[in-house]
């Protein structure tokens, strides 16, 4: 389980971007972080990545308190990240990534399998340079895939769905569906996307730095859909009360 | 042959105890074992030190090795090799140079090879690059390549430098015929105070002949490196020159890709780019497990693989 105890996080300028977050998320569930642009989604994510420190507040992960782990003792623990925006690596190919991410030599049928379910038709990709010849999409799903090799306990996925065709989106939403029946670990998806929503267990909603609202897919997705909660303005019918 | 060339044979190429093919190599100035076969001719050069390595017409498929090894300091090694290369051969050509320094006293390799391509032949070339050893004396190598493509003949240079080599000049010429074809691939790596210095100069006089540059560098310490290209297209070709720098510690790269056309359909690119290591790529590998120094040394690797 990984639980957030009163987090919050200012920029060095003091602008507070996540403001005391208190969170519980249960192992082996698809968790759906979502809300407007700007409200502290991807922040949040780093946060527990450890990509970002957060000001105050504790973190527990599996028990143990991780606030003071950096980003790689947190990869180790257990803590998978995949970017919403990939970098690009001139001299690593696709399948000397894949390996460091599942933390050894893949054979190429099973480096092969990562790539298919992101919908990366992986003879033609594995011995390819992540560089400036893939395209946006292209990058995306293999940096998607990367965090699928790691089979970590909480896998967290930045916006998915942003730079990636029609047909490779439904196959990732399957692919999520698969991992959360296997229940195997966490995810925690940033995302938008009503068909990602869909196949919550749980919703969280954050705008302006706070957790606006949590709980079952059942209880959250109907308001949300119907603007309730605002997710998408942080001025919404909730602020305005 | 002493144990610090075999030693350096097995860092340079594929030796393990034999080489399978064609050889000659080259150990302190002297011959320390040589073959031929029967596509394949190996001899001496009748006016200065060196070899003439001759392909017969149509040979495929085979490997010739020819390495130089200086196993210790005071040695100051100067040779001529010239390769003759046959219409229609397809071969594997394996050099490569280690220098061992154990005195005050400076080692020294300068290889000056140069490869004669008939119509319609085409060669692999491998080199590596290295220097070991703790000698106060620098170790140095300065390899001069001149390459003559003819008709439909290409050539592809993979070399490489990865560590150790106090200062290098490397100078690489070459002249392409009709529809002629070069592709360099260079890896450098300088540390602590080693300079290495690159000049290519590609005269493309072919109509239809083609060049392909790139060089990939890493300056780590306080090392300095120099990149000088000239594509020089004379006929109707297409050209196109690159090099990549990582900056690591207080190491200096300076890079100067130029282009020459007299032609009005000579299409010829040049590109350059000298940065450190993107924080983004240290953390997307920090986010796999990796430390800090272990991304570092990862990119590093990929990037001069």
């Amino acid at each position: 389980m990984l639980e957030l105890k009163n987090i919050a996080w200012s920029l060095p300028g003091g602008e507070e971007i996540i403001k005391n977050i208190d969170l519980k998320l249960d192992d082996g569930k698809l968790i759906v972080v979502t809300g407007p642009n700007g409200g502290g989604k991807t922040s949040l994510a780093k946060l527990i990545a450890g990509i970002e420190t957060i000001t105050s507040g504790q973190i527990i992960f599996d028990g143990k308190d991780i606030t003071k782990l950096d980003v790689t003792e947190r990869a180790k623990s257990g803590i998978a990240f995949a970017f919403q925006q990939p970098v690009r690596f001139k001299g690593l190919c696709v399948h000397d990534v894949l390996n460091l991410a599942a933390g050894e030599e893949l054979a190429e049928l099973a480096a092969c399998d990562l790539l298919g379910k992101v919908g990366l038709c992986a003879n033609e990709y594995l011995n390819r340079e992540l560089n400036s010849s893939l395209s946006g999409g292209e990058i995306k799903r293999i940096e998607i895939a990367t965090v699928l090799a790691r089979k970590a306990p909480l896998s967290i996925f930045d916006e998915p769905e942003a730079g990636i065709d029609l047909w490779s989106f439904s196959r990732l939403v399957e692919t999520f569906e698969n991992l959360r029946k296997q229940g195997t670990g966490t995810l925690l998806v940033i995302s938008h996307q009503e068909r990602i929503l869909n196949i919550a267990d749980e919703i969280v909603v954050i705008a302006n730095g706070r957790v606006r609202t949590a709980g079952p897919r059942e209880e959250i997705l109907p308001s949300l859909l119907q603007g309730e909660v605002a997710p998408f303005c942080p001025y919404g019918k909730e602020e305005r009360k | 042959m002493n144990d610090i060339t075999k030693e350096l044979l097995s860092m340079i190429s594929d030796f393990d105890e034999k080489f399978d093919g064609a050889f000659n190599i080259r150990e302190d100035s002297s011959c320390a074992g040589r073959k031929s076969t029967e596509n394949i001719k190996i001899e001496n050069k009748k006016d200065e030190p060196g070899i003439e390595i001759h392909i017969k017409p149509g040979t495929k498929g085979e490997k010739v090795y020819i390495p130089a090894c200086v196993t210790h300091s005071d040695v100051d090694d100067l040779v001529y090799n010239d390769f003759y290369v046959g219409e229609d051969a397809d071969i594997t050509i394996v050099a490569g140079c280690g220098v061992h320094s154990d005195g005050e006293e400076d080692a020294r390799h300068n290889g000056i090879h140069r490869f004669f391509l008939e119509k319609n032949s085409h060669v692999l070339y491998e080199e590596k690059h290295i220097g070991v050893g703790n000698g106060t004396g620098a170790k140095r190598i300065d390899p001069v390549t001149d390459i003559y493509l003819a008709d439909d003949a290409s050539m592809e240079m993979d070399t490489v430098q990865l560590s150790g080599v106090d200062t290098s000049i490397r100078k690489t010429s070459a002249t392409l015929g009709a529809r002629a074809k070069l592709i360099v691939r260079e890896r450098i790596m300088t540390d602590g105070n080693e300079t290495a210095k690159t000049e290519f100069e590609v005269l493309m006089n072919g109509e239809d002949c083609a060049a392909d540059l790139m060089s990939r560098s890493v300056a780590r310490g306080n090392s300095y490196q120099e990149f000088l290209s000239t594509l020089n297209g004379k006929n109707r070709c297409t050209g196109h020159s690159e090099c990549d720098a990582i900056l690591v510690d207080n190491g200096t790269v300076n890079a100067a890709p130029a282009l020459e056309a007299s032609h009005l359909d000579a299409a010829l690119i040049h590109e350059a780019a000298i940065g450190k290591i993107a924080g983004e790529q240290i953390l997307k590998l920090r986010t796999l497990g990796l430390t800090e120094e272990e991304a570092q040394e990862r990119i590093i690797q990929g990037f001069l693989k």
